[in-house]
């Protein structure tokens, strides 16, 4: 038998991990799924996302869960009943146009789900940064105890809700916008502004399928890459938002018996999303879809030898 | 690929300028990016010129099936990560016609996989070839099977069957054509390899694990076969990710020649063969073989491909036109934006997230995004003028015209250039629907 020459690489970083009660996410120390240069201890954690305001909400994400997706805290424990490791709850309903949705309502909700589901719990809220604080600020000092990820912070909009994590021990999820250097410019502020090495998860933005997924896939490699190498501002947990392919036009419509079942299609679309953002490095993938979700989770277990 | 300075110590530097090039490092340089060839230096030594010979030699073969325009090629990858090198031939997908099928049966399936077939961002994605399956077990009925494609399907296609006899019945049909020869085993190495020489043809092998596939891609060499394409017969994710990762860095980082060929996938059908095309068109797949796609499963796939194969230098762009979104009328608001796909697709998906028709009018900015576009002065009022001009919506529309928020300067010269008020829209493209609902309710 010919010899083929090793091609593992000697990487000097890895992965911090982060403790999320009974969940770690994070720990990589080679390149996504390569046994021979990676431990592997663990595979990609699944979220599944929650909303408060299905307003903006795609139906035909809705009639996947059985009417049960009009009651947060049990669309959450269907997420649990589906596999998710954690549940992403967001409230686009915070917005003042919307349901208007309080941040003692939003603490309500976070608990609850908390108790019942007993998952780790990512949050996020409208968009609209003083609303955001306030509800970060209350489900923050609620949440005191039980590890959580509030967000989004960005460039210059962190402060806030990075001051609430550090003082109730959660992690940040650090939002930039396509790009290694606002990535790591990202990380180098929440240090400087105190955060710990266990408090910083970050979200490079996962463009979706079609959507600019190539651009997500390199960054991503990138980061990785760098992250192994040393590059220390860079070796925090990556989360994937794999749900922007709901927005995707070929992915959704019904208009075009040729494209095919949009049921299938979608799931697909969200699914190889996911896929994209494995193998480039995600530590943590928010999916919207039941089916999607499912085959992330299954080939992540695959992929990984570790269910 | 050997780096400037690696170049550099080869050649005379004497900076005479021969070559065109102010010195021999500059000449260097441009030899490293492949934008010139060692030839252009006129005194460059012999003994140099072999050892660069050796050092350009590809990492990866690359190898075709078919013949003229629509040949398909595989291999000649030279990185291991997109954002090094543009990825060079994309994953080509095959789908299975079995020789059980005559006449109208026969007919149905090759319409069927010529039908897989979408438009996506101004290119055609389409199955690339059809792979000939020997499930009969009769050489002749393969034979004739294969002449039967071929009248029908103007693609390249494969031949692909263990039994050499029933393969050199069929080359002796079609042979001409070029089709690939799959596949090649442990079992009948040396007369595949013959048949392959014989008719010019590319050949798949058959392996079980990028050592066995090394071994066989040497015998298959020393029996005249040199157009290869590996096999590693991986059985599920996790071996085809790790097998085939190997398999590339081997061949492109450690100069590895027995696995310097493109690598291919043989599946089934439904989601877990998607499954695998999926991790192998991300992770140096060549080509997957497929029993059969769904609609629904080929165009996310071939999106993915699209996406993974695009040069990462030069922005997927799409064409200056007017777009009508949820059938506006002649009150509707007109936007417009740049054609970098990217914004293209954010900002429609945000504008049907309002449900307000509109006409959104794209303007031809080589790709770049808006505020990239406005400082090289290729988004300028005039141009957006002129692409209103093109495609004649002022006069569909006594709407509003929005001005993207980032480029709210432009909005005087450009109410002075079509002779319309405009209203400034918003920076961000999240917000579009909030000013939507705003500007259309007044």
């Amino acid at each position: 038998m010919a010899e083929i020459p090793s091609v593992k690489e000697k990487y000097t970083g890895k992965i911090e991990e982060i403790v999320f009660g009974n969940c770690v996410a994070g720990g990589a120390d080679g390149m996504p799924f390569l046994s021979f240069e990676n431990t592997l201890k663990r595979r990609p954690m699944i979220a599944g996302e929650v909303v408060d305001d299905l307003t903006d909400y795609p139906e035909i994400a809705a009639e996947m869960f059985d009417g049960r997706q009009k009651d947060p805290v049990e669309w959450a424990n269907m997420w649990k009943e589906i596999g998710a490791d954690m549940i992403c709850m967001r409230f686009p309903g915070a917005a003042p146009d919307k349901k208007g949705t309080t941040p003692d309502a939003a603490v309500s909700i976070v608990k609850s789900i908390a108790e019942k589901t007993g998952l780790p719990i990512m949050v996020t809220g409208c968009g609209i940064p003083d609303i955001d604080n306030k509800l970060a600020e209350a489900v923050g000092g609620a949440m005191k105890g039980t590890k959580i990820i509030l967000g989004k912070t960005e460039e210059h909009e962190y402060k806030k809700i990075s001051a609430v994590c550090v003082s109730n021990g959660h992690a940040v999820l650090a939002f930039s916008n396509l790009d290694i250097n606002l990535a790591k410019q990202m990380n180098i502020l929440l240090t400087d502004f105190g955060v710990g090495r266990d408090g910083i998860t970050m979200d490079p933005l996962m463009a979706a399928l079609g959507m600019g997924l190539d651009y997500s896939y390199s960054v991503n490699e990138r980061i990785r890459l760098a992250a192994l190498s040393g590059d220390r501002m860079l070796q925090v947990p990556m989360v994937c938002d794999c749900t922007g392919a709901w927005d995707v036009g070929d992915a959704v419509s019904t208009d075009d018996p040729s494209l095919g079942d949009a049921k299938h299609r979608v799931a697909w679309w969200e699914a190889m999303t996911a896929l994209a953002a494995m193998l480039s490095g995600a530590d943590i993938l928010v999916m919207r879809g039941p089916g999607a979700a499912d085959m992330a989770r299954v080939y992540a277990e695959e992929l990984t030898g570790v269910s | 690929m050997a780096t400037a300075i690696e170049y550099f110590k080869l050649l005379p530097k004497t900076n005479c300028k021969d070559c065109g090039q102010p010195t021999c490092l500059a000449f260097a340089m441009l030899l490293a990016n492949q934008k010139a060839k060692i030839e252009d230096c006129p005194h460059v030594s012999k003994e140099s010129k072999a050892v660069l010979s050796e050092s350009a030699a590809p990492l990866m073969r690359t190898v075709s099936v078919g013949t003229g325009g629509s040949a398909v090629e595989m291999g000649g990858e030279t990185v291991i990560y997109r954002h090094e090198r543009r990825f060079v031939n994309q994953t080509a997908y095959a789908l299975t016609v079995c020789d059980d099928l005559e006449g109208k049966a026969l007919e149905d399936r090759v319409n069927t996989v010529s039908a897989l077939s979408f438009e996506r961002v101004g290119m055609i994605f389409a199955a690339d070839m059809i792979s000939i399956k020997n499930v009969s077990g009769d050489p002749s009925r393969f034979a004739e099977t294969a002449k039967a494609v071929s009248a029908l399907w103007k693609k390249p296609f494969i031949l692909e069957t263990d039994d050499v006899s029933a393969m050199e019945k069929a080359l002796e049909a079609v042979g001409k054509l070029r089709p690939m020869i799959y596949g090649a085993g442990p079992g009948n190495l040396d007369r595949m390899a013959a048949l392959a020489k014989k008719h010019g043809c590319t050949l798949g092998i058959k392996a079980d694990g990028p050592e066995s596939a090394a071994d066989l891609s040497v015998k298959a060499k020393a029996a005249g076969a040199e157009d290869l394409v590996l096999d590693l017969g991986c059985p599920n994710l996790k071996r085809c990710l790790e097998d085939q990762t190997v398999a590339r860095r081997a061949a492109v980082k450690k100069k590895f020649k027995p696995l310097g060929y493109p690598l291919m996938n043989r599946v089934g059908c439904g989601e877990y063969a998607v499954a695998i095309a999926a991790v192998s068109t991300m992770k140096y797949g060549s080509l997957v073989i497929f029993d059969d796609l769904k609609n629904y499963e080929a165009l996310p796939l071939m999106t993915l491909r699209q996406n993974i194969y695009t040069d990462p230098q030069v922005p997927i762009q799409v064409k200056q036109a007017l777009y009508p979104i949820g059938n506006p009328g002649e009150h509707s608001p007109v936007m417009f934006t740049t054609n970098f796909s990217l914004t293209y697709f954010t900002v429609r998906a945000d504008i049907e997230k309002s449900r307000i028709p509109v006409w959104l009018q794209i303007v031809n900015t080589e790709g770049l995004s808006v505020l990239t576009a406005y400082a090289a002065g290729k988004f300028e009022p005039e141009k957006v003028a002129e692409a209103f001009e093109e495609s004649g919506v002022l006069s569909k529309t006594n709407g509003p015209v929005v001005v993207p928020g980032l480029v709210a300067r432009m909005s005087g010269k450009l109410e002075e250039a079509i002779g319309r008020k405009v209203i400034v829209g918003t920076n961000e493209s999240k917000h579009i629907p909030k000013h939507l609902k705003e500007i259309t309710s007044q």
